[in-house]
């Protein structure tokens, strides 16, 4: 059968990549792109593991058919940090001991990161509202919405920037 | 599985039309996990995102025209639509996480025809009428029209809906949207209930709209409503009043539930009760507010 052509901005880069038309966006950035960062966990929706920002929208790459992402634009865990330093979110959720297995990790940093660009200082009750589509069967969540609570302290502090730097 | 992104509904009419095992789709929120769940797959997915007039949202001569394919956190991010119906975006604004969110869209909702869909009751409460395009050219019906069971909806195979067609608020007329479920979040409605309320320049109501989602086997309009209603001034809910009571009973003789994991089916007739009050209290309270 022949495969699909799509192109996409992944992360800032314009790519290409070669799909059947049933597999996920998931699929298609694990199985032909070799992006591993971006997690499977139940592939209907249910546990976050898989989120992505697609055009500037958090939603679950399973839920998403690999050639819809034709010219648009894809962020994934992998372009979260810069070249030579983490982003915030993770450097909090490094000091915080937000993971354990760490398999929910990307997804709680990509929909904490889609929450912060919407609510730069959002409440406990936004941040657990905010990651309420993440399951994680180790931490108990605590750490993860303190982390996420320390980031965006971190991101509107200049002082704290810098020292990061 | 051959997936279509047409970017015309002309386009889109003549694939359907072409492929008898083809299906549209939005969000595909429900449509996937649905294959993963064991459905049989469609020969061809038809992608309506890329139709321009599937993703339009705008006001104009005393309509506001909702393309079936925006993502509900794009409805809930719209100022305009939001002061115009709070309902309908509680009700966009409940469905899944944000992740669903960005996906979820009114069409899909309506079309999956789940008795326990968020967004239906508003919309229904609302009047709104759904733009139907297929082989047989363009059509409308209202909203409460196009679901006829669970998971069977009235379109023909050719036809999609193509926007959302909802009367202008007059000043004097809000709604309300409230949904029960056992947890905060991630959660299918145990029982959903909308409430469209117009008062009068002393705040004494004019016209009500009452309607009821997963306590049928479709949403359901509580027809009695407006008349129970008509001519109060409807205050914070006491029992003193006994209108309250004949809404109470107007809203159990149009429940007809199950009994599941969820809810037993005398569960949802009580709880069913408190929501269409309280969401006629906010309903009313929001109509009050606007004039
Ligand atoms: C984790 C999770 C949580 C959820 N929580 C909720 C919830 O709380 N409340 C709730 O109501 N729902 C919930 N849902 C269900 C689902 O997200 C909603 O029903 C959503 O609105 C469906 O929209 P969609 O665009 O994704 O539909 P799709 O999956 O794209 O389509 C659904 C059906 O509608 C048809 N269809 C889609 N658009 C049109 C159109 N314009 N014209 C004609 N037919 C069309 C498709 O052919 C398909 O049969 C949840 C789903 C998941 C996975
Ligand atoms: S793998 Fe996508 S939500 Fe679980
Ligand atoms: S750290 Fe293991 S699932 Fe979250």
């Amino acid at each position: 059968m022949s495969r699909t052509h799509v192109t996409c901005v992944l992360n800032g880069d314009e790519i290409d990549f070669l799909c059947n038309d049933y597999q996920t966006l998931l699929s298609a950035l694990r199985d032909e792109l070799g992006m591993i960062g971006t997690k499977e966990g139940c592939g209907t929706g249910d546990c976050g593991a898989c989120s992505v920002i697609l055009d500037g929208q958090l939603v679950c790459s399973c839920l998403v058919f690999a050639p819809e992402v034709e010219g648009r634009r894809v962020e994934t865990i992998e372009g979260l940090a810069e070249v030579d330093h983490l982003h915030p979110l993770q450097d909090s959720f490094l000091e915080g001991a937000a993971f354990q297995c760490g398999v929910c990790t990307p997804g709680f940093l990509m929909a904490a990161k889609a929450l912060l660009d919407r609510n730069p200082s959002p409440t406990e009750t936004e941040v657990r509202y905010g990651v309420a589509g993440n399951l994680c069967r180790c931490t108990g969540y605590d750490k993860i919405v303190r982390s996420i609570l320390d980031a965006a302290a971190r991101m509107s502090d200049p002082e704290r920037q810098k020292e990061a730097t | 599985m051959k997936y279509r992104a047409p970017t015309s509904i002309d386009e889109a009419v003549e694939l359907l039309s072409a492929h008898p095992g083809a299906e549209v789709f939005a969000g595909a929120t429900d449509l996937i996990p649905q294959i993963q769940g064991g459905r049989p797959e469609p020969s061809l997915v038809v992608d309506l995102k890329r139709i321009p007039e599937t993703v339009r949202l705008e006001a104009e001569n005393g309509f506001w025209r909702v393309g079936a394919a925006i993502p509900a956190a794009v409805l809930t991010a719209h100022e305009g639509l939001t002061a115009a119906f709070p309902g309908l975006v509680e009700g966009a604004g409940l469905i899944g996480s944000d992740q669903i969110q960005g996906r979820a869209t009114l069409g899909g909702n309506l079309c999956n025809a789940s008795p326990a869909a968020d967004s239906v009751p508003p919309l229904v409460a609302l009047g709104a009428e759904a733009i139907i395009v297929g082989r047989g050219g363009e059509r409308s019906a209202q909203v409460s029209e196009v679901v006829i069971g669970p998971s069977a909806t009235s379109l023909d195979q050719s036809e999609f809906i193509t926007e959302f067609r909802i009367p202008a608020p007059s000043r004097g007329s809000s709604d309300a949207y409230e949904r029960f479920i056992p947890r905060t979040e991630m959660d299918i409605a145990v029982v959903g209930a909308a409430a469209r309320i117009r008062v009068d320049g002393d705040g004494r109501c004019e016209e009500a709209a009452v309607v009821l989602a997963a306590v049928a086997p479709t949403v359901v309009e509580v027809s009695a409503a407006s008349g129970i209603l008509e001519g109060r001034v409807i205050p914070h809910y006491s029992g003193r009043d006994a209108f309250w009571d004949e809404l109470g009973e107007a809203v159990v003789a149009c429940c007809n539930p199950i009994d599941d994991k969820r809810g037993t089916a005398e569960y949802r007739r009580k709880v069913a009760q408190v929501l269409a009050r309280r969401t006629v209290v906010t309903a009313a309270r929001r109509a009050r507010e606007t004039l």
